[in-house]
């Protein structure tokens, strides 16, 4: 049977989409009223492992347990257990708040007796309460993950999954945002989150590093953060190819990778940013916004070969 | 199963759909339209139709009825003289829609008050045309009858329409009850072929299926407001039919509801499957179009009578819902059938919406990939 000491557990899960291996024998351990965090590069497979958790995806192979219960037996019994949160925001935009967090309460079945107390808290806590009749769509980002947050917990469900939930979010929601996890662990609430970002994963409680499926490390954020090696940032930007160019000789930069609308950089360490940030910034080129992500295994290892 | 849950989505759908000005197109006018837009193309009057005409008997009155035909405006003689075994090369050419020929002795015949036939072929690849212009000869025949003697009960001038391509012509009144079914049929299949598909496409399904909600819950809950668009639709569409097209319901309203609903089961679940099945609306909303649009107006008995087509094509239509309808539909509207004509084909409606409805519970899966 499974980890009853465990609220999710994890035995050499793995799921291939054809040659790709999403998840390649994942083994997890978290316990009762943790904060964890599964942090890992784009592609890593955190996506993947919260919907097998939630049920929604069968595995390739290994098992999965939630709460106690086997999500390969009994995916269905786990739903009333967990409140999940996908990558993408899953509420209805064309529903206001109120209607989409009542359409929830009436699929989880919560009682007549017990929705108005539920609404109003859920409402209060994220802020909502102004905005209850405005339509969803009509949300700025940050409300929207907090109205994904509150629908996820109308059940107050004892575990909850949440994938990527700040992404994408201004700084003062995210700070609101992580201010209800802290409140839900303080309850017992047990909390597995997934992020890119390590400035997120420095909040939890213990961090798995996953990578191309494999979780590399497991440890808290500060011992995690000290095997990492060079720090990779990610720079935001309109003008990636300008900006690339540009940063690729800078002294301190050992690899520059870019993206649709972003480059990543690996850094000799993290005092270069300013002055990278500087130089493109005197270059009349535009920075929306510095992070620092975590960086894939491949990254890892050759900033460190390179810093040598 | 839990009936909270179905009110739930049943609730949460029509919210939607009222807030949204395609879907309430759809699911009102389009059908209005397609009532309206098919249904005075069949009714319309067409005028100047191409018409040539072979005189065999050149007489005075032969004369005198092809220049009648021409003065009523709707046909228009592009040559008074042709050849008789030039007829069908005519017709086949499309240079004239109508040939007419007037046998010898057809002044002969009236002047004996015996009945003086006609000839006519339509070129009947156009059902609509060739049907008005069909009734058109026969009134003018008509007309034409009782200006030569106003007291004769038989019609002297006799028109024999042969159709051409199309041996089996119906009238509008044949037409109009069909056509409900044709566009029921189709309207309520691409309005729920898109909902599940929705769901997916806007990433809102990802959220649905990681709740306690049942496959039945969410399929039934989704049919719900579609089955009421529908039925308003079809009350609407008889209104019209009756009313504006003056097509008069022999039988029983209440028994054409009936069968309206165990049919409206049937097609508005097969839009559900094929949602399910495709994931994406696009594909979708074709995929419903081509299963229900082509079948229910070319296989249903619609336009094209059944008994006339290949066996092939005649087994084919027997796994047509909309032939079952059309057939039920015409039946209650022209000969007033009640339940113990119809009986039949309602069950076979009936199996068919059961079948497809467990094949979309079936299908459905909580799952990703
Ligand atoms: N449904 C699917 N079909 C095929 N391949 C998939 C599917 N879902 C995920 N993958 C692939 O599996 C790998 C892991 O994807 P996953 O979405 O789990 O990563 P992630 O860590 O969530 O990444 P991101 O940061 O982009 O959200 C990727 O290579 C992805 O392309
Ligand atoms: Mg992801």
């Amino acid at each position: 049977m499974g980890g009853a000491e465990f609220e999710i557990e994890t035995r050499s899960l793995a799921k291939h989409f054809g040659d790709v291996r999403a998840l390649d024998g994942l083994d997890l351990s978290i316990g009762r009223g943790e904060l964890f965090g599964l942090v890992g590069p784009d592609g890593a497979g955190k996506t993947t492992a919260l919907r097998i958790l939630s049920g929604i995806m069968d595995p390739t192979s290994g098992e999965a347990y939630v709460a106690g219960i086997s999500v390969n037996r009994d995916p269905e019994a786990v739903k009333d257990k967990i409140g999940y949160m996908s990558q993408r925001f899953g509420l209805y935009e064309d529903l206001t708040t109120l209607e989409n967090l009542l359409f929830y309460a009436d699929l989880y079945e919560v009682t007549r007796k017990e929705r108005p107390a539920i609404i109003e808290r859920l409402l209060g806590f994220s802020n909502l309460t102004p905005f209850k009749d405005r339509l969803a769509g009509a949300l700025s980002g940050g409300m929207k993950q907090k109205l994904g947050l509150a629908c996820a917990l109308i059940h107050t469900p004892e575990i909850l999954l949440l994938d990527e939930p700040t992404n994408g979010v201004d700084p003062v929601s995210r700070r609101d945002f992580w201010k209800i996890l802290y409140d839900l662990l303080k309850e017992g609430v047990t909390i597995l989150i997934t992020t890119a970002y390590l400035d997120e994963a420095e909040r939890c409680g213990r961090v798995g590093l996953l990578n191309e499926g494999k979780l590399i490390v497991v440890d808290t954020p500060k011992n995690i953060k000290n095997s990492l090696g060079a720090p990779m940032v990610e720079i935001a930007t309109h003008a990636v190819r300008a900006v690339e160019k540009l940063v690729r000789p800078l002294g301190g930069v050992l690899k520059v990778t870019a993206y649709g609308d972003r480059i990543h950089v690996a850094l000799e360490s993290m005092d270069r940013l300013g002055g990278v940030i500087a130089v493109i910034k005197d270059n009349g080129l535009p920075v929306e916004g510095s992070r620092e992500i975590a960086p894939s295994l491949e990254d890892m290892f050759i900033s460190l070969v390179e810093r040598k | 199963m839990r009936i909270a849950r179905v009110y739930a989505i049943a609730k949460k759908e029509i919210i939607q759909i009222r807030r949204d000005p395609l879907s309430m197109a759809m699911a009102f006018l389009l059908p209005l339209i397609l009532l309206f837009i098919f249904g005075f193309a069949i009714t319309m009057d067409i005028k100047n139709l191409k018409t040539v005409v072979c005189d065999l008997d050149k007489s005075e009155v032969s004369r005198r009825f092809a220049s009648d035909l021409s003065a009523s405006g709707y046909f228009i003689i592009v040559d008074p003289s042709v050849d008789y075994q030039q007829i069908e090369r005519i017709i086949d050419s499309g240079a004239a829609k109508i040939a007419i020929a007037i046998p010898r002795g057809f002044s002969e015949n009236i002047r004996l008050g015996k009945p003086a036939q006609i000839q006519a072929l339509i070129d009947g690849s156009d059902a609509n045309t060739a049907t008005i212009a069909a009734g058109y000869l026969s009134a003018a025949s008509d007309m034409f009858s009782a200006k030569l003697s106003p007291r004769r009960s038989a019609p002297a001038v006799d028109p024999r329409v042969r159709v051409w391509y199309n041996e089996d012509l119906k009238s509008r009144n044949f037409i109009i009850p069909g056509l409900i079914a044709v566009i029921m049929s189709v309207i309520a299949a691409l309005l729920t072929s898109l909902t599940i598909a929705r769901e997916w496409e806007r990433g809102t399904m990802e959220q649905l299926i990681t709740t306690p909600l049942k496959t039945s819950e969410l399929i039934i809950g989704k049919l719900i407001p579609y089955f009421l668009i529908g039925f308003i639709d079809m009350l609407v569409a008889v209104s019209v039919t009756v009313f504006v097209f003056g097509v008069e319901l022999k039988g029983s309203l209440v028994l054409l509801l009936v069968v309206s609903a165990v049919f409206l089961f049937g097609v508005l679940s097969l839009g559900i499957l094929v949602s399910i099945m495709t994931k994406s609306q696009l594909p979708a909303s074709q995929i419903a179009l081509v299963m229900t649009f082509l079948p229910a107006f070319l296989l249903s008995g619609f336009m094209i009578s059944i008994i006339n087509m290949p066996y092939v094509l005649q087994l084919i239509t027997r796994i047509v819902p909309a032939r079952y309808f059309v057939t039920i539909i015409k039946g209650i509207f022209l000969k007033g059938s009640g339940l113990s004509l119809v009986w039949f084909d309602l069950t076979l409606l009936a199996l068919f919406g059961a079948v497809v409805f467990a094949a979309a519970n079936m299908k459905l899966k909580k799952k990703i990939a």
